[in-house]
């Protein structure tokens, strides 16, 4: 860590160098942006389109199925809350442990959070065939004296999700604070008033910053708290049930790794694909590639522990309607994906980022994309294979998405990438005061 | 839920049945008339070729086979599945809404009006016999002419399931207040009941210690379906001891 923390003093620096430098590529937007913006929005728009239709149509429009009653909706659903662990992961542990090189990278982490929290909290609307009453979950007065079930997983998860939606607002929010008195210093008209007003007053003066850096601190370990119970009440859904191979022990710390581990792998590629478009390679180093490389492997390594024990003990238990789960995992498409998942999650990440030779900005880039792809494809195989398989043989059946799940799939990565194309012409994406915090009058 | 039931019995108004259905496995000859019988009289929807064959028809009952032995020298068992009406019902404890819960009655209800289609309850009954509205209900004509005035239609996008024919029920203890008498045993028969022609199947109060059901129960023959879960069915199966 401190060959690391000396070398990422990128050679961009200088207050007004980088001030002028990170606000100067949030103004204008080239043909190339303006094209990604709009392919961006036509998909989003299509899967809007996709979920009215199944909305108007009913929920059979889907591929859903007896006995199958959870597909596409509940995997990406666990696998965009997966995602929001990135920012929660390197802004919150490595502020804690003071670790110097997460500056530059830190703000892209924490939008991140914010956007998957946003796609993947949709996906319980988009999963219930009644969403109009979807506020029936909330514990809201009213003159029935109706509640939400409160043993419910499901009102446990929501509860969590928006805690943690609030929460990393919050912490976006507030490293942003300074950079938003510096962008209203340099806008004008309307565009400076609505930053001034987001600033909310904020002068530099010492006692903010003392204040600034307490809650900074307070939200880092309460983020970190709530987001480790987030993803472990994900993983109860599925552990308080009574279904073969979803009723067990490993499931909240199991989820947990996975998500962290895919956020990093998330974190990676966007890191990767902002320092290309937006040329950031003096902010954005070799250096912070190959740190977050290294947690990668860890995490690799600890989900590779996990995935074994657990498909080890459900094998040799042997338990009739766990076994039969099981080979239906290892066998046939199911097996496919299954050795799949297996080399991009752990094989894949090994060699490249494991063997020192091979380990560059794009073998981590492409080690990532190929974990991404692993971590939905666990997903999948948590979601569907038991489903298919209840323990009575008379209901065994299958399941396929439909184009409503597809295009609904395709709208929320558009919509990932949509979001934050509109974030970096909006705020910086690097913060500007923390990377700079050297000329911080203390 | 049990215990209240005692209690309004003791107090000596009013005796709380507490349904149950015993099945004899060795009399089931799986003609699937409970299974006509069933669809008929609640109004459950066709679902027409290609949804059937995606796996999405509705039974409320269905006869599982069970097969013994290798071809030509093979034995069948039938064995009619339906809601267990569990006293531990995993259904009901995940419904964020509380759209199905168990009543006094020992009757696993589920609340059409409330359910807004989570699906969490039809993954984790363990007998998969929740069922859900895909789309808006529809019957292959001539079946959209005999529908059943007592009980609901069931809207696109909720779940359902056997209810013990929970209409049935009601109506025969209007008739027995309505002729001054206590509910006998015998008065409530589920559509599949009443219409098993090798009379495979009893309905009655398990709490009466001299109804027909209960005696089943006593019988030594009796077991349930998937008893290691724990969940406690109001369906008993009974079977010849091997």
């Amino acid at each position: 860590m401190n060959a690391a923390s000396t070398s990422a003093l990128a050679p961009v620096s200088g207050h007004a160098t980088v001030r002028a430098d990170l606000l100067g590529r949030m103004r204008g937007a080239s043909g190339p942006y303006l094209a990604s913006v709009a392919v961006c929005a036509t998909i989003v728009a299509w899967a809007l389109f996709a979920w009215g239709y199944q909305i108007v149509n009913g929920f059979g429009s889907t591929g859903v199925r007896r006995p199958v009653y959870w597909g596409f909706y509940i995997v990406n659903f666990v696998f965009w809350i997966g995602i929001s662990h990135a920012g929660t992961l390197i802004s919150a542990i490595l502020r804690l442990t003071g670790a110097e090189w997460r500056k530059p990278v830190t703000r892209a982490a924490e939008a991140i959070t914010v956007f998957c929290l946003m796609i993947g909290g949709l996906f319980p609307l988009i999963h219930i065939s009644r969403p109009w009453f979807f506020y029936w979950m909330l514990p809201y007065p009213n003159e029935r004296m109706l509640w939400p079930n409160f043993r419910s997983p499901l009102f446990w998860d929501l509860t969590a999700i928006l805690t943690y939606l609030a929460g990393s607002v919050i912490y976006l929010y507030l490293p942003l604070i300074p950079d938003l008195a510096e962008l209203a210093n340099h806008s004008k008209g309307a565009k400076g008033r609505i930053y001034r007003a987001l600033s909310l007053g904020w002068t530099g003066s010492d006692r903010q910053w003392q204040a600034l850096e307490r809650s900074m601190k307070l939200m880092a370990v309460v983020i970190l708290a709530i987001a480790v119970s987030v993803h472990s009440v994900v993983a109860y859904d599925f552990s308080m049930s009574v279904m073969p191979t979803w009723h067990n022990t490993i499931f909240a710390p199991y989820f947990v790794v996975g998500a962290i581990f895919s956020g990093i792998a998330a974190l990676v590629l966007v890191m990767a694909a902002l320092r290309k478009l937006m040329g950031l390679e003096g902010y954005l180093r070799e250096v912070h590639f190959v740190n977050l490389s290294k947690l990668l492997l860890l995490m690799s390594l600890i989900w590779g522990y996990f995935t074994f024990s657990e498909h080890l003990t459900t094998w040799y238990g042997n338990l009739p309607s766990e076994i039969r789960v099981f080979q239906f995992r290892e066998h046939g498409l199911y097996g496919m994906l299954f050795w799949t998942m297996v080399a991009c999650n752990f094989v894949v990440p090994f060699v490249l980022v494991g063997v020192s030779r091979l380990r560059s900005i794009p073998t981590i880039a492409v080690s990532s994309a190929a974990v991404l792809v692993g971590m939905w494809l666990e997903r999948f195989l948590i979601v569907i294979p038991p489903l298919s398989n209840p323990p009575l043989a008379a209901a065994w059946g299958s399941y396929a998405p439909s184009w409503i799940e597809l295009s609904i799939t395709a709208g929320t990565f558009a919509a990932m990438v949509l979001l934050y194309l509109l974030f970096v012409k909006a705020f910086p994406i690097i913060a500007i005061w923390e990377y700079n915090d050297g000329v911080r009058a203390r | 839920m049990a215990e209240e039931a005692t209690q309004q019995a003791e107090g000596g108004t009013e005796r709380t049945p507490q349904w149950a259905m015993a099945i004899d496995l060795d009399r089931c000859t799986g003609c699937e008339a409970c299974v006509v019988a069933c669809a008929s009289e609640n109004n459950v929807p066709t679902a027409g070729e290609d949804q059937a064959a995606m796996g999405r028809t509705k039974h409320w009952i269905r006869i599982d086979r069970y097969y013994e032995g290798e071809f030509p020298d093979i034995k069948v068992k039938y064995r009619p599945v339906m809601c267990q009406q569990c006293d531990e019902a995993p259904c009901e404890p995940v419904c964020p809404v509380n759209a199905t819960y168990q009543n006094a009655e020992g009757l696993n209800v589920q609340i059409y009006n409330r359910c807004i289609g989570t699906r969490y309850c039809a993954n984790n009954c363990p007998y998969t016999v929740r069922f859900f509205n895909w789309f808006a209900p529809e019957w292959a004509e001539p079946l959209n002419l005999q529908l059943n005035p007592d009980v609901s239609i069931r809207p696109s996008g909720v779940v359902e399931k056997c209810t013990f024919c929970a209409h049935k029920i009601k109506r025969a203890k209007l008739d027995a207040d309505a002729d001054g008498r206590e509910l006998a045993d015998g008065d409530v028969q589920p559509a599949c009941v009443q219409s098993c022609p090798a009379e495979a199947m009893v309905f009655g109060d398990m709490s009466d210690g001299d109804s027909k059901v209960a005696k089943l129960l006593g019988s030594g023959r009796s077991g349930q379906l998937l008893e290691s879960l724990g969940t406690k069915p109001r369906v008993f199966y009974l079977e010849k001891a091997d």
